[in-house]
């Protein structure tokens, strides 16, 4: 069981509030995903969670107890941490022990977990090294496996894949998700990389400033941003924005067409431009078409073998059907 | 230290160092030697030429000679008890956040800068004197008996001033390596359900192992040579006179040269012999 709900929490640092009042309930079983640019309070979040950090007002549940002033270690959640905190001194062996020694259970059973942990994340090759001796992917095993023989009704991750190489990192990302549909507990999972976001969540939820300002599945939020900010955020390359007479013509004070929503031909579109900057991902090419009079540098995706080239003139056709319309004060209409 | 060739420039860049501290270090040490097989009594008849192992012999032989090594023991033991002790729970305490941190810091470490002649008149004379010291007014004012403190307990005393002397030492060395402990190990800790005392334990203390074993080195070659303390306070009388007090006394009260020069070559032994026993230990520490 893991059903956490914050009610009205806040939190301040000094005269500085960090978070203003917030609600949100995460689903027992939910993997939700806290995504927000740099300083908006997600790890803040996370730790009011974990009971790392005192709430200033509000409440949090789990499992429909309060827990606001429950010490961590008490609350029933395990966290991993972005520099992975392990013990150095410690085996590896030992680093997953540590929790269940504290929780005094005896040798058997701390040994079948043990021994659990380590089938399931393929860490009986180096269950007797040090951390010291390990590489980044298999320290973020080994701080995964510390997590979970606690059984705890939650897992609290605090962007923990942001040390890894890319090539690792889709391969944790994989196993996370992986071990999330086994083991069905809570997750709570801090990034800022889109694809993280959108890949693993079961739920996505967008923070600016400590401010909600979208929860919702990472196709909810594809499709329909509920404000300027969760379009620009969601979606990379970014959505195109675009206001001016363009907007106007199209009802709405600011229009948001995503990149892969534009076709890109030589002509016998509504818009045009000139080929600025293309980016070649082999499957995909991203176009940056200047001079279009749409008041700012349009990104077209088009398919990897589209050959134009820069200085090109291009006409563009967006797709009516998907553009997304905002008003003058920011939000979604209708 | 990979390659060979970064292994040789090594060498070759250490050598001036090396040999400068060689010729610094050689040049006593064969002076000790060679008037440690010499009868050279200064003021009863000058160098009378060679002894043999007489001095050797004779140091070891005096009944002076083992309290001497006892004294030593006991002093250098207590003190890196003390100081390693008090310095671990005095660097946990400075390194939590508080109002006028850096004040407290400098006056903790106040003592180091004083020379240690100048620390050991000081307790001498205004805290265990009988008469006038502190200790003896506090003494009085809970109707006790003042205790002439270098007399009876004269190496309680010595040990008291000298691990003053050192405690800064030791803390800060201490505080540094509790500073570069990661704060999210301890918080890592506290998530997995251990309590303060236990997040000490496993976590802090095995953290700072490093350190303490380079405080205990480092002390223990200075300690093993401390002088002033005693000369300043009890004179070597009362139980106190550790092996280089004794080497002291053989050559300038009993102006024996000879004599003093083969205590020497034991101390030097003996200092050795820790140094590679204490080695031993860092080294292993070093490792992991
Ligand atoms: N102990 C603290 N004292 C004062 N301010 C703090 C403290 N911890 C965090 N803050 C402030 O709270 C805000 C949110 O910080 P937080 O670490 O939660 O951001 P974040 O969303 O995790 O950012 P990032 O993506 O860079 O990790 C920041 O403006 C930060 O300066
Ligand atoms: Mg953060």
């Amino acid at each position: 069981m893991g059903r956490i709900t914050l009610d009205k929490v806040t939190k301040s640092f000094g005269d500085v509030e960090v978070i203003p009042p917030l609600d949100l309930t995460i689903e027992d079983g939910e993997f939700t995903v806290f995504v927000g640019p740099s300083g908006c309070g997600k790890s803040t979040l996370l730790r009011l969670i974990a009971g790392l950090e005192d709430i200033t007002s509000g409440q949090i549940r789990i499992d429909g107890n309060d827990a606001t002033s429950v010490p961590p270690a008490r609350r029933g959640l395990a966290m991993v941490f972005q520099s992975y905190a392990l013990y150095p001194h410690m085996s590896v062996r030992k680093n997953i022990a540590f929790p269940l020694r504290m929780a005094k259970l005896d040798q058997a059973e701390i040994d079948r977990r043990v021994e659990g942990a380590a089938s399931v994340l393929n860490l009986a090759d180096y269950i007797d090294r040090k951390p010291g001796q390990l590489s980044g992917g298999q320290r973020q095993r080994v701080a995964i496996g510390r997590a979970i023989v606690r059984e705890p009704a939650a897992f609290l991750f605090d962007e923990p894949l942001s040390n890894l190489d890319a090539a690792l990192r889709v391969g944790m990302r994989l196993e996370i998700s992986e071990l999330h549909k086994r083991l069905e507990t809570t997750m709570i999972y801090v990034t800022h990389d889109q694809v993280e976001a959108m890949t693993m969540a079961d739920k996505i939820v967008v923070l600016r400033a400590g401010h909600i300002e979208q929860v919702g599945s990472p196709l909810e939020l594809y499709r329909t941003p509920r404000n300027l900010f969760v379009a620009g955020f969601i979606g990379s390359p970014r959505m195109n924005l675009i206001s001016g007479p363009e907007a106007e013509k199209h009802g709405c004070h600011t229009l948001g067409i995503r990149p892969e929503h534009i076709e890109v031909s030589a002509e016998g579109g509504p818009w045009s431009g000139v080929v600025g900057v293309s980016e070649h991902l082999g499957s995909d090419t991203f176009f940056h078409i200047h001079d279009t009079g749409l008041d700012e540098t349009i990104t077209v995706r088009a398919d990897g073998e589209v050959g134009f080239s820069h200085g090109d003139r291009v006409s563009l056709t967006p797709r009516e059907d998907v553009m997304h319309r905002f008003g003058a004060d920011g939000l979604r209409m209708a | 230290m990979a390659t060979k060739a970064s292994r040789s420039a090594a060498r070759l860049m250490m050598a001036p160092a090396v040999i400068l501290l060689l010729g610094w270090m050689l040049v006593p040490l064969t002076m000790t030697l060679w008037f440690s097989f010499r009868r050279y009594l200064p003021l009863r008849g000058g160098d009378q030429g060679w002894t043999g192992f007489d001095n050797y012999v004779r140091f070891v032989t005096s009944s002076a000679f083992w309290p001497a090594v006892q004294a030593t023991l006991v002093i250098v033991g207590g003190v890196l008890i003390i100081t390693v002790c008090l310095g671990v729970l005095l660097a946990i305490l400075l390194d939590q956040p508080m109002w006028g941190q850096g004040i407290v810091r400098v006056l903790v470490i106040a003592p180091f800068f004083v020379m240690p002649t100048v620390s050991a008149l000081v307790w001498k004379n205004m805290f265990m004197d009988p008469v006038n010291g502190l200790f003896a007014h506090v003494w009085r004012f809970f109707g006790a008996e003042p205790l002439s403190w270098l007399s009876e307990a004269s190496m309680p005393s010595i040990i008291l001033i000298v691990s003053w002397q050192w405690l800064p030492f030791a803390t800060l060395i201490l505080l540094t390596a509790i500073q570069s402990l990661d704060s999210e190990q301890l918080e890592a800790a506290e998530m997995d359900g251990a309590p303060k005392l236990k997040q000490f334990w496993f976590i802090i203390l095995p953290h700072l192992s490093r350190a303490i074993t380079i405080v205990i080195l480092i002390q223990t070659i200075f300690l093993l040579s401390i002088f002033a303390e005693i000369f300043v306070t009890t004179g070597g009388a009362f139980g106190t006179r550790t092996l280089t007090y004794l080497i002291f006394q053989r050559v300038l009260e009993s102006q024996n040269v000879g004599l003093g020069s083969a205590g020497g070559v034991y101390a030097i032994i003996l200092a050795n012999i820790v140094a590679l026993f204490l080695m031993r230990i860092v080294g292993k520490n070093l490792d992991n």
